[in-house]
């Protein structure tokens, strides 16, 4: 028979506003088993955790009920109160009270009856309690991260500045991201590459860091602290411990049109490869969907120029399995396809391009070496119209674009804007804007700048279509200011196109069980104060994956997720969750429905040797739990046929009581 | 194939070129066209409102007398297409069919209630997705090559892209690869799919005058020899407005390639 | 006023139209092709039912410059429809008494040997009721 206290919080006014403590208390004190009850302003303060202590000391409680806020909040502290007062923390129950009762009731009347029968739930399930101790797990001191963008590099290069070990995995042959592709970064303009290469030079010369280039996770088992994952390294037919990257081959080659990813098919490369200059690590790779000699087995030009002798046409993809402790999601993002905005005539002409497109053609190491020309013909643009939020702050209903504010745009565009007013001021430049959106640390004054000193005309208002007529782009969009239509002769278009997730993310995951918002974004354990940690224990969140960021947020992010990540590692051993899933042998029948319905793998069957009544053997296949990888979701006690499944602190027969107790 | 053929008031009238070559290139590609008895003017405009029921009962019967034969619908004028496919969509909203079933139910020969079961298709939508471009292509027999062709499609083939579902409203292909099947080379120019100044056309003319030369001007520039349709109203204004190029529905541009035109 | 208020309320029921949708972009008013021909532009429409400005939308000459080609529909990045409100306006503005914008015999004058039947029909579904 169990001897338990019930201790109601007021939250302030927050619960004691709709619902009457004091009635809660006296009519839980009444409750079977129930041997003090009482209430008190705040029971997570230290004063309201005494309470709880002396009333245990004095009283020789057994269990505990807290009918106060969400267990999510201050199930821990209450736990923590227990065992500091010698009683077992499973033996604590919490009622909530707060999100589930006061503030979702208006009168009294209804709220103190219902905090009232989620009182006495709570003290029929703890009625059949039982004290539950939790295992310990090692953790495997390595982290993954996945994703070599500036995101993936800053949260690699800060745990291992800590000492830790980490692998990089990046599904192109280079780490670096879209921060390598930009020209200049806002607001102070430096120069992307000049900050982005020391790092990713950083990267490679780290003894702590391994970079699976060129490579892909392909599955992941385990659990927090004890994650197995497998690693495709992608073929790519060059040995990357002899390549030198000396670029011999990339010159060489007689496949010259194959359109290059890395300037967005501005311009071509070859079919053997290095994405740019500084690529990291720098070797080459075969692309074999152009590759004569994949394809035919006519050619092998690069294997006879390679005097170092790293090609071979033979390689297969590998596979590396590996443990890890942590693992950090940073897969980044892409521009949208534009091809559901035709208005805008992009797929009409060449001289419509996205913003990613501009960087491009800006940067020095771009197809136009850093000028300004319009892909169709070369010539420099005289008047250039940039479109804003093409894809962003659609309708849910919309079947084309993304709902989101992209967050990125007004100030690259600012920035392309003001650059190129800079650098060509007989340029006539038009952003058209619905909202111009700038919150950042001198980010306003930077979009102030390109108005006010570089004459960039901003028109609120949007283009309604572009049409291709000879050499010029028609542009007819409204200045709602000014209440007129316009049509504006242009050379050039830009398009600020939304960004969305890698494509990547989703099966991703998928594989870790990580949950993701209906953009494909990661979902983030708690939006404000666990901003870089998935729901599932153990991944973490790094840069656009989790939504739409700009460098100095994802540099931010990237740290703090890197911060979680060694706040990890450095635990020697894991605390588990006692309450895990057991098997009565005696009444599982070995039918397996528990090991088909298990996301964890926590189940399997062993033989195993029974005595029967008349004192014979038999051998009966039966369940087992690994306690370690279980966590506890209860899928197999409601598919097991026979009931021989149920989960500790949360058994058949206590859920049954809570719900006869809310009934009755 | 059979399928209940709904030519609209314009088609017998000032478009009966449109109808007789719609015809003709039917029975060679071997569709069997069945014009109900009776039909009604479909309106030539879809009122979107949705306290417009009686504007839409001569779309609806029309539907009706399709699902009852067990053909799909097939429109070739524009505005019929647009208004007999809206009106179906219309009628899959249960609450609607219901108002609308009442008023039909005074009918004489009214049996099941109608609630937007038929397949509506446009000629073109028939040639594309059931006959096939390739198909269409075999049986060229004066291919016109070196002709290069504009596709208008103006409005109402396309809009509302939700509803008609006919091709991307933006950057559509359906006329184009039409006119490659048929050996000729499609001209894609920016005014495509912009207003010919339609209906308003009647009152203003100068209104349409101005969207029908941007129209026109579009295609001369792009290079076209020749605009093809299938609205009788966008010949029309591009005509009336002084069309530098010849404008003809794409079923006389069919019947050329068929040998069906100069067989008459 | 009251009358207003009440024919705002259904030009909202029959459009269908939540003009608390828009987010201002203007982008139905870059697309309209008849904006030279138009006093109050798609935007104006939405913005003007939004805040109850009903009467001068129904007396105004831009009700039957509207192609109805529905380019601010397709175009909408919010999904608002102005076109759509447009019809509405336009539906309460002649099923008024006397609310006609042209009938039979104004027809005859108005024709030439070419125009379609399609135009002369669809002027009469759009102009009377």
């Amino acid at each position: 028979m169990q001897r338990i206290g019930v201790f109601v919080c007021h939250c302030g006014t927050n619960i004691a506003g709709t619902v009457d403590v004091a009635a809660v208390s006296e009519s839980l004190g009444k409750e079977q088993g129930v041997v003090f009850s009482t209430h008190y302003q705040y029971m997570c303060s230290q004063a309201g955790q005494d309470i709880i202590k002396n009333a245990i000391a004095e009283y020789k409680l057994t269990g505990i009920v807290v009918c106060s806020c969400s267990p999510r909040m201050h199930e821990t502290t209450f736990r923590k109160t227990a065992a500091a007062a010698g009683i077992n923390p499973y033996m604590v129950e919490i009622a909530n009270i707060r999100e589930q009762c006061s503030w979702v009731h208006k009168d009294t009347i209804s709220g103190t009856e219902k905090a009232i029968i989620l009182g006495k739930a709570a003290v029929a399930k703890v009625n059949l309690n039982a004290p539950l101790t939790p295992g310990e797990t090692p953790v495997t001191k390595r982290a993954l991260v996945i994703g070599g963008g500036i995101a993936g590099i800053q949260t690699a290069l800060d745990i291992a500045d800590a000492g830790f070990p980490v692998d990089i995995v990046e599904k192109k042959p280079t780490i670096g991201g879209k921060m390598a592709q930009l020209d200049k970064t806002f607001p102070t303009l430096d120069c992307a590459a000049c900050i982005l290469t020391p790092k990713m030079v950083d990267v490679a010369q780290n003894d702590k860091i391994r970079i699976f280039s060129y490579s892909e996770v392909t599955s992941v088992k385990g659990f927090v602290g004890n994650f197995d994952v497998t690693i495709k390294r992608k073929a790519r037919y060059v040995k990357e411990d002899v390549c030198t990257g000396c670029g011999a081959c990339t010159e060489k080659c007689p496949q010259k049109k194959v359109p290059n990813e890395f300037n967005l098919g501005m311009d071509n490369r070859r079919a053997i490869y290095i994405p740019f200059a500084q690529a990291v690590p720098k070797v080459a790779t075969i692309d074999p969907d152009y590759c004569m000699m994949l394809k035919t087995g006519k050619c092998g030009v690069c294997s006879k120029v390679c005097t170092a002798g790293a090609i071979d046409y033979k390689a297969k993809d590998e596979y590396v399995e590996e443990k890890y402790g942590a693992i950090v999601v940073a897969t980044g993002f892409n521009p949208i396809s534009m091809d559901k905005f035709d208005e805008f005539a992009y797929s009409q002409s060449k001289d419509v391009i996205t913003s990613l497109e501009f960087e491009r053609l800006t940067n020095a190491a771009g197809p136009t070496q850093g000028k300004l020309l319009r892909p169709s013909d070369g010539e420099h643009p005289h008047t250039i119209v940039f479109v804003q939020c093409v894809g962003s702050r659609c309708d849910s209903c919309s079947e084309k674009g993304k709902e989101y504010c992209s967050k990125i745009c007004c100030m690259y565009t600012a920035k392309h804007a003001m650059l190129t007013r800079d650098k060509y001021p007989d340029t006539d430049v038009y952003v058209f804007y619905i909202d111009v959106r700038t919150p950042g640390k001198n980010f306003d004054e930077f979009y102030r700048r390109a108005v006010e000193e570089y004459g960039v005309h901003y028109i609120k208002g949007m283009v309604g279509k572009v049409s291709p007529e000879g050499k010029k782009l028609m542009v007819q969009a409204s200045d709602l200011i000014a209440g007129k239509q316009l049509h504006i002769e242009a050379d050039l278009v830009v398009l600020a196109a939304a960004i969305e997730p890698d494509k990547s993310a989703r099966p991703l995951a998928t594989m870790l069980t990580a949950s993701m918002d209906t953009n494909d974004f990661f979902t983030e354990a708690h939006p404000k104060l666990r901003p870089v940690e998935s729901p599932t224990a153990g991944v973490f969140l790094s840069g656009a994956c989790q939504g739409p960021k700009d460098i100095p947020e994802t540099v931010s992010q990237a740290g703090a997720a890197a911060a979680k990540v060694i706040g990890l590692l450095c635990k020697d051993k894991l605390t588990g969750n006692p309450c895990v899933a057991h098997s009565d042998e005696m009444m599982c029948n070995g039918c397996s429905t528990c090991e088909k319905v298990c996301p964890y793998g926590a189940i399997t069957y062993v033989d195993k040797e029974f005595r029967m009544p008349d004192r014979t053997t038999r051998v009966r296949r039966v369940a087992q739990v690994n306690e370690a990888v279980c966590q506890g979701c209860g899928c197999c006690t409601v598919a097991c046929p026979s009931g021989a499944m149920d989960l500790k602190g949360f058994a058949g027969k206590q859920i049954m009581a809570e719900v006869d107790a809310i009934c009755r | 194939m059979k399928v209940t053929y709904y030519p609209g008031c314009t088609l017998r009238t000032k478009a009966k070129d449109l109808d007789r070559y719609a015809r003709e290139c039917a029975a060679k590609l071997g569709i069997e066209l069945c014009e109900p008895e009776t039909w009604q003017c479909c309106g030539g405009a879809f009122t979107a409102s949705n306290d417009e029921i009686a504007t839409k009962l001569s779309s609806v019967r029309a539907l009706k007398a399709a699902r009852d034969a067990d053909t799909p619908l097939l429109t070739v004028c524009s505005a019929c297409h647009n208004v007999i496919k809206r009106t179906n969509i219309a009628m899959q909203d249960t609450d609607f069919a219901a108002k609308v079933n009442t008023y039909m139910a005074q009918d004489k020969d009214f049996t099941t209630p109608y609630n937007g079961e038929t397949t509506v298709y446009h000629y073109l939508e028939l040639l594309r997705d059931v006959v096939g471009f390739d198909k269409i292509r075999e049986k060229v027999v004066n291919p016109l090559t070196g002709k290069k062709v504009a596709a208008y499609y103006g409005c109402l083939l396309l809009r509302p892209g939700k509803a008609m579902r006919f091709d991307d409203p933006e950057n559509p292909t359906i006329m184009e690869d039409f006119i490659r099947a048929l050996g000729a080379e499609p001209v894609i120019y920016p005014a495509r799919n912009e207003c010919c100044g339609g209906y308003v056309a009647l009152e203003d003319g100068a209104s349409a005058e101005k969207k029908s030369k941007k129209v026109t001007d579009s295609a001369v520039n792009h290079g076209a020899d020749l605009i093809v349709t299938a609205c009788p109203l966008c010949r029309y204004n591009l005509i009336k407005n002084g069309s530098k190029l010849p404008v003809v529905y794409f079923t006389e541009l069919l019947a050329e390639a068929l040998g069906v035109k100069e067989a008459e | 006023m009251a009358d207003m208020e009440r024919k705002r309320e259904q030009i909202l029921r029959i459009s269908g139209v939540n003009p608390r949708k828009c987010m201002r972009c203007g982008k139905c008013t870059a697309t309209c092709p008849s904006y030279d021909e138009m006093e109050y532009h798609p935007h104006e429409f939405v913005y003007m039912v939004e805040t109850g400005e009903i009467e001068p939308l129904l007396k105004s000459e831009s009700l039957y410059k509207c192609l109805s080609c529905m380019a601010c529909v397709e175009r909408c990045p919010r999904g608002v429809e102005p076109g759509k409100l447009v019809e509405a306006i336009r539906l309460v503005a002649v099923r008024e008494k006397g609310g006609d914008r042209i009938t039979a015999n104004d027809i005859p004058a108005l024709l030439d040997d070419e125009m379609p039947q399609q135009a002369i029909v669809t002027a009469f579904r759009k102009y009377q009721k």
